[in-house]
């Protein structure tokens, strides 16, 4: 590993949130307005994720009024304060940008089961499709809870 | 101490500043550097303070430069620079990265990445012609200058040539973070040259 690699591996966030291609999330985005913070909640899709070190990033996608929306967030920025996975989907591509051409029923994911081999850090720990990646201690909120 | 030291470009990344925002910086090994030599008024007729930077194995220096690096118990160095002289300063004396504070402004000077031998457009930003339609001119510099005045090119006019590979200086980063004791100054934006060549790191003039 080279010096510069290192140095990147130092500026990553202790804990990252863990979810995968696929999965419909729950973004925390904190966004300040003047003197005012407060969370903005970005759901959708997570089509890919790129990058590597503390220059990964991962897009959403959702589909706002007909119209396909797609926000891009780094993974390690302090401004997602938390990324929630509502549901795990079933894909088998690393970026799924085929959905862009795809409306209804066409563009559906189809729902994964509970799996204990998920790549995810913390995928082994699983307790349900519907657990939470929490990035901070906060209380869980609007989760369909398995066994919370 | 002195104004600046010697680093090592080690390449780009990026950070978050206080606000959240994504800045690029520049990581630059910076020093430590040795002091190897101080020139006086008496005996040199200006002032300055020799840094050494890089170590490197004794056999790739000449004998020279071997026993000058030896009258001041410097190990065996790659570069040696003169910088301007700020203070008390000893012979052997070590300049860390802890000469800059996070927050500072610097110049960075490198040697650019060389071009090689290059047309107008890409060097001077030339127009160039069209492609196609039957143009015949495409990449050339055209008329470089009137007839009977003043019958020769004017001084400094822009014409292919070597690109690149020159001492450039950039003026006022910021400092964005530094690590002292891993010899690391995080600079703002970019830097002159390609990742792990040697660059001088200055307090800024226009700080």
């Amino acid at each position: 590993m080279n010096r510069l690699e290192r140095i990147q591996r130092s500026l990553v966030r202790k804990s990252v949130p863990s979810f995968e291609i696929g999965d419909t999330v729950r973004v925390h985005v904190k966004v300040v307005e003047g003197e005012k913070e407060r969370i903005q909640v970005f759901e959708g899709v997570v089509i890919s994720r790129k990058g590597g070190r503390n220059s990964e990033t991962f897009t959403v996608r959702k589909v706002s009024y007909g119209v396909g929306v797609e926000r891009i967030f780094p993974v390690h920025s302090p401004a997602v304060s938390r990324v929630d996975v509502m549901r795990q989907g079933k894909v088998r591509r690393a970026k799924l940008y085929y959905l862009r051409g795809r409306k209804g029923k066409m563009a559906k994911i189809s729902e994964r089961e509970f799996s204990a081999q998920s790549k995810g850090q913390g995928g082994t720990a699983r307790s349900g499709p519907t657990k939470p990646a929490e990035l901070e201690a906060t209380p869980q909120e609007a989760v369909p809870a398995g066994k919370v | 101490m002195t104004n600046g030291l010697l680093g090592k470009k080690l390449g780009m990344t990026q950070m978050y500043d206080d606000a959240g925002r994504l800045v690029p910086v520049t990581v630059i090994e910076a020093g430590p550097c040795r002091v190897a030599q101080i020139k006086t008024f008496e005996r040199d007729g200006y002032e300055a303070v020799q840094l050494a930077f890089g170590e490197v194995p004794e056999r790739k220096l000449t004998k020279g430069q071997r026993g000058h690096l030896k009258a001041a118990q410097v190990p065996a160095s790659r570069r040696l620079r003169e910088f301007k002289k700020l203070g008390d300063v000893q012979i052997g004396q070590v300049v860390k990265a802890d000469l800059f504070q996070k927050g500072d402004w610097v110049d960075v000077q490198g040697v650019s990445k060389g071009k090689g031998f290059q047309g107008v457009m890409k060097r001077h930003h030339y127009a160039g012609g069209p492609a196609s339609h039957g143009s015949m001119f495409h990449r050339a510099p055209g008329s470089i200058g009137s007839s009977s005045y003043p019958s020769r090119v004017w001084k400094n006019k822009a014409l292919p040539g070597q690109m690149g590979n020159v001492n450039v200086t950039v003026q006022r980063l910021k400092v964005f973070d530094v690590r002292p004791d891993e010899n690391l100054v995080f600079v703002s934006g970019a830097v002159p040259g390609a990742d792990g060549g040697t660059v001088v790191v200055r307090k800024s003039k226009k700080a």
